[in-house]
């Protein structure tokens, strides 16, 4: 029944545009806690900024199927990295996402050589399932939440991606990701090992030539709850270094979360992405929105 | 000899149980089918730390807190029509009694077990969270801060299992 209920705003939602007023117009559907749902990640699944963690998107419980949609924007040191997509959740169980990430070199294209406001582009389609534990209701158990999930990633410019050393235009991320909510602590605690063999999260293509298969990668994130409404977090993400021409470093980032309503979380942050495409130290502060049903 | 023999093990039996048997109930409040009290029933082992039942402003503010947040419920659109069934002078002396004990306040509980007194109820996760949020508002305008709040939601959170059937 919710099924049918949650379908209508759905719809309006993702045809009407994502508009401050109609979220908080929408009936009170939805029932997970303020930021149990997490934020959508830079590749589209729910998580933080960088991870995905073990929680499903959309706001609705085992009781019914949610979405979200979410907008993030990174200025980088020479870069402008953004990112746009949306995502469904089934029952708290299955979440499926879209993700579209464009990495505009601006003028330092010109510089490398690409050509002035060359942009590197990528689409991700995510499927996450929740195996196991519960995040929030399992205060008495060490036991976390357990997701595992896969990230098709299809690059564009497969002729550029070929002549800097990268073997495909195309591949599959597999990760696991453990959440835990320590209420006792206000604290979020997330461990996700992704298997990817990505250059700069796949919009340089896929494998090199110093690395060219799957290669596990350590995501940590830690939030801590100042309210129920806003979390302060930091994470850190391994990332491999497949190409010869450029190397790829970890990437970190601090943010804080603020759930407006129910239905509309801010992000603001600042993230270093360190080393990207020979021009070093890459970071920046990144903003990013997100809506919830 | 024997069946007065017996009679009186029933009798003593009888009398042994009835402290923990007859009482289910006080006056002003509806009749219940009987049931076994103990402190089990509440669900989880007390806060033994006096720096929370100081936080939550001791018996007194706990059951501020208890009054509000049923009265919190009874408004919500959603939460009111569950509620509203039951007795509420009885709800509020148990609820107030199960938050007192679980916050080491020193109270007994003498209410029926979580899952036996949400049996039939139909609760939802999403009305568990509503109760959550009701919870912390209560909790908020008694001024606990947001991290005592989280001791006392840490022993709650996995009663969900037993609420939501």
């Amino acid at each position: 029944m919710r099924v049918l209920i949650v379908g209508a705003p759905v719809f309006a939602f993702f045809f009407a545009g994502p508009g401050p007023a109609a979220a908080l117009d929408l009936p009170q559907i939805g029932g997970k806690l303020p930021l149990t749902r997490g934020v959508t990640q830079i590749e589209g699944a729910s998580g933080a900024g960088l991870a995905p963690w073990a929680v499903i998107a959309g706001n609705e419980t085992e009781d019914g199927v949610g979405a979200s949609a979410f907008y993030t924007a990174t200025p980088l040191s020479d870069y402008d990295f953004s990112a746009y997509g949306a995502a469904i959740g089934f029952f708290d169980r299955f979440e499926i996402s879209y993700a579209h990430q464009e990495f505009d070199t601006g003028s330092t294209g010109a510089l490398l050589g690409i050509g002035d406001g060359f942009t590197f582009e990528q689409d991700i389609f995510g499927a996450k399932l929740r195996v196991f534990g519960d995040a929030l209701y399992g205060q008495d158990t060490w036991l976390p939440q357990v997701a595992i999930g896969v990230q098709y990633k299809q690059a564009e410019h497969e002729g550029l991606i070929q002549a800097l050393g990268g073997e495909d235009d195309e591949g599959v991320d597999y990760y696991v990701a453990a959440t835990k909510i320590l209420l006792r602590e206000s604290l979020l605690v997330n461990a996700t090992v992704r298997f990817t063999e990505a250059n700069q999260f796949g919009l340089l293509g896929f494998g090199g030539d110093r690395e060219d298969s799957h290669t596990p990668q350590l995501e940590l994130s830690a939030a801590y709850m100042l309210t129920d409404r806003v979390v302060l977090g930091a994470e850190y993400r391994t990332r491999p270094d497949n190409l010869g021409f450029a190397a790829e470093d970890d990437g970190y980032d601090a943010f804080a979360a603020y759930a407006v309503t129910d239905n509309i979380t801010l992000v603001g942050g600042y993230v270093d992405l360190g080393s990207i495409a020979t021009l070093n130290d890459q970071n920046g502060a990144y903003l990013s929105i997100q809506f919830g049903l | 000899m024997r069946t007065s023999h017996l009679a009186g093990i029933i009798l003593f039996l009888a009398a042994v149980a009835a402290p923990a048997m007859a009482q289910t109930h006080m006056p002003g409040e509806e009749p219940v089918a009987p049931y076994v009290q103990s402190d089990a029933n509440a669900g989880a082992t007390p806060i033994a730390d006096p720096a929370v039942l100081a936080a939550f402003h001791g018996r007194d503010g706990i059951a501020r807190i208890a009054n509000r947040t049923i009265d919190l419920a009874l408004d919500d659109e959603e939460l009111g029509p569950i509620f509203r069934p039951f007795d509420m002078v009885r709800l509020r002396r148990t609820l107030n009694e199960h938050f007192c004990y679980l916050l080491g306040g020193g109270c007994s509980y003498s209410g029926r077990d979580m899952t036996t007194s949400h049996a039939d109820m139909g609760v939802e996760t999403r009305h568990f969270n509503r109760l959550i949020v009701h919870l912390r508002m209560a909790m908020r305008e008694e001024g606990v801060p947001f991290r005592m709040q989280n001791r006392f939601l840490a022993l709650l959170a996995p009663m969900h299992d037993e609420v939501v059937q």
